[in-house]
């Protein structure tokens, strides 16, 4: 165990580097640069053994990668926005392979207009290819998450993004502690791959044209994967927490059992929330939060369970589906209330789009909002100028 | 605003290093025990237009992760932003702002109009090029925000500083001692009133 002063991007550069994998093939972009930059570096140092490919596209990246975990190797990539974007036509092709390959995301605001700041809307758009999303609250999470992700992956045999957010923690430079390069060795373990294209005395082929007869059968085991992912990031991030302290489940539960009014929120805004709930329980007031981290699989009932005592929830999107009804968290989150008999009042917040930033006012007015939450109407633009 | 979490502000212009005195000093907080964040102001990054990074410093974790708006101390390490960027804006009455310049104290607070607050100079560029060679105000001015911050301490900072150049400056030591001297005499020589 070390620690160490890193940013977001340079714990998920760590991350890789101790994993060690077979193949990272990747093209850089920002705010994701510098973990492929990094990694670049420790591929320079010989401090890896890894075949990195530079490529002259993410949609390159994203099929190199496919080549490389058919073929039977362990394979990262790294991306954001755009190049996330770029991939998207080949993110379904990983999933329905049942290839586990590994991005390390920085969540970044989708063009147009152009901008390189955080908001969720490049990884909530790749939310239905059949990958595992997990976000981190800061750099310490990306680093776990990353470890976890790989782990996840295999034992189910589906890709698996980690994501941070961009510039807010893949810049900001903050305490982390970090694992042994042997401890990693051994939680990661070796990769054996079931079918790997490169076992040449079982010759198969990947990637067949399937039509009307057989495309919709082998669609279905990504859906019962994606429930077996359900058990195993629970089992990966308990077997983390008893080896090195930090225990993980589907999300992050803060001052939230006796609550009466909280907020759900992924990534960041989640810690900055925190504050705001410890100054509001200061005041007497019952508030709490639900620190989402896994959005694929979506933990539909655990979440209507912890979620249903409340009386009142706003959801936080950094992002809009641009439905008319709100944005991605708080459909699904709306959706796995339904079947309830008694559920809180739940309103959305749509907020931060291209960077904005979030801080203790804007979050703490929303608290005061939930007070009379009746009166509001079911999706809010937060801090949107007229 | 958490009361225990102190915030600094650095403004300086495209390569003069506020980028790395932010990562420097919060690389040091660490040393000491405390949590830290250290970040960039991001936009056009060009020579010598105006930047800004930023400090968290902590005993307890730190879970913030928005701008900071109201620091505690203000780090100014190229005078002549004074007049073109706003560099008080948000800083408390009990705050601080420390500049890099020959001037007083007393002549800073007249050109700024700043009522309230602490106002400190050093001459960081001098002291850089006597003691480095360059004018490369960052290092000096750690020397003058410790003193300043009040929080760290300043004997383990100076060690860990010279451990870390050692690393970064192998065989180079006119470097690490002329870094270290620098710090030194920032140290000593800040001024406030």
């Amino acid at each position: 165990m070390a620690i160490i002063a890193r940013t977001g991007n340079e714990a998920m550069a760590e991350a890789m580097r101790q994993i060690n994998p077979d193949v990272v093939a990747a093209y850089p972009i920002t705010p994701a640069t510098e973990v492929v930059m990094i990694f670049a570096s420790f591929v320079a140092d010989g401090l890896v053994s890894t075949e990195y490919i530079p490529v002259e596209s993410e949609h390159s990246a994203m099929s190199a990668c496919v080549g490389a975990s058919a073929a039977g190797g362990r394979v990262m990539t790294a991306t954001s926005s755009q190049g996330l974007a770029l991939m998207y036509e080949i993110l379904p092709i990983a999933s329905a392979l049942r290839l586990p390959i590994i991005i390390s995301e920085v969540n970044r605001a989708l063009s147009g207009p152009i901008n390189i700041h955080c908001d969720h809307s490049d990884t909530m758009a790749a939310r239905d290819f059949g990958w595992i999303q997990i976000f981190s609250e800061d750099a310490q999470e990306a680093y776990d998450n990353v470890l976890q992700c790989l782990k996840i992956a295999e034992k189910v045999k589906l890709p698996a993004m980690a994501t941070t957010d961009g510039f807010i923690i893949s810049h900001c430079m903050s305490k982390i502690e970090t694992l042994e390069d042997d401890e990693v060795k051994k939680f990661v373990g070796e990769y054996s791959p079931t079918l790997p294209l490169l076992d040449i005395k079982e010759p198969k082929t990947f990637g067949l044209l399937d039509l009307q007869d057989y495309y919709f059968e082998h669609k279905m085991p990504v859906v019962e994967a994606m429930k077996e992912a359900k058990k195993v990031i629970l089992e990966v991030g308990k077997e983390f927490g008893e080896k090195y302290g930090r225990e993980y489940g589907f999300f992050e539960k803060y001052r939230l059992d006796d609550a009466e009014v909280a907020i759900v929120a992924l990534g960041s805004t989640a810690g900055t929330a925190k504050v705001v709930v410890d100054d509001l329980r200061d005041k007497g007031v019952k508030a709490g939060l639900l620190k989402l981290r896994v959005f694929r699989p979506f933990p539909a009932e655990e979440l209507a369970e912890v979620l249903a005592p409340l009386k009142a929830v706003a959801i936080m999107d950094r992002s809009d589906s641009y439905n008319t009804q709100g944005g991605p968290l708080y459909t699904e989150i709306r959706s796995a209330l339904f079947d309830l008999a008694k559920k809180p009042k739940l309103i959305n917040y749509i907020y931060g789009l291209g960077g904005r930033d979030i801080g203790l006012e804007e979050i703490n007015s929303i608290y005061t909002d939930l007070a009379s939450a009746e009166k509001l109407a079911a999706v809010n633009y937060l801090g949107v100028r007229e | 605003m958490s009361k225990k979490i102190l915030e600094i502000r650095w403004h300086g212009r495209g390569g003069q290093g506020a980028k790395t005195a932010a990562l420097l000093f919060g690389d040091a907080a660490l040393s000491s025990g405390k949590n830290i964040q250290a970040f960039p102001e991001y936009g056009p990054e060009r020579m010598g237009a105006p930047v800004a990074s930023f400090n968290r410093l902590s005993d307890d974790p730190i879970t913030l992760h928005c701008s900071i708006t109201n620091p505690k101390i203000v780090v100014v390490l190229d005078p002549t932003l004074m007049g073109k960027v706003d560099v008080i804006a948000g800083l408390p009455e009990d705050g601080s702002i420390i500049v890099n310049t020959k001037e007083t104290p007393a002549t800073v607070r007249a050109n700024l109009k700043l009522k309230g607050a602490k106002v400190y100079t050093i001459d960081a560029s001098g002291i850089s090029k006597e003691a480095i060679g360059r004018d490369i105000p960052n290092t000096p001015m750690l020397g003058a925000l410790v003193k300043v911050s009040g929080f760290l301490d300043f004997t383990q900072m100076l060690k860990d500083t010279e451990v870390k150049l050692s690393k970064k400056f192998k065989g180079k030591p006119e470097i690490i001692n002329g870094n270290i001297e620098a710090i030194k005499k920032a140290y000593a020589e800040v001024a406030g009133e």
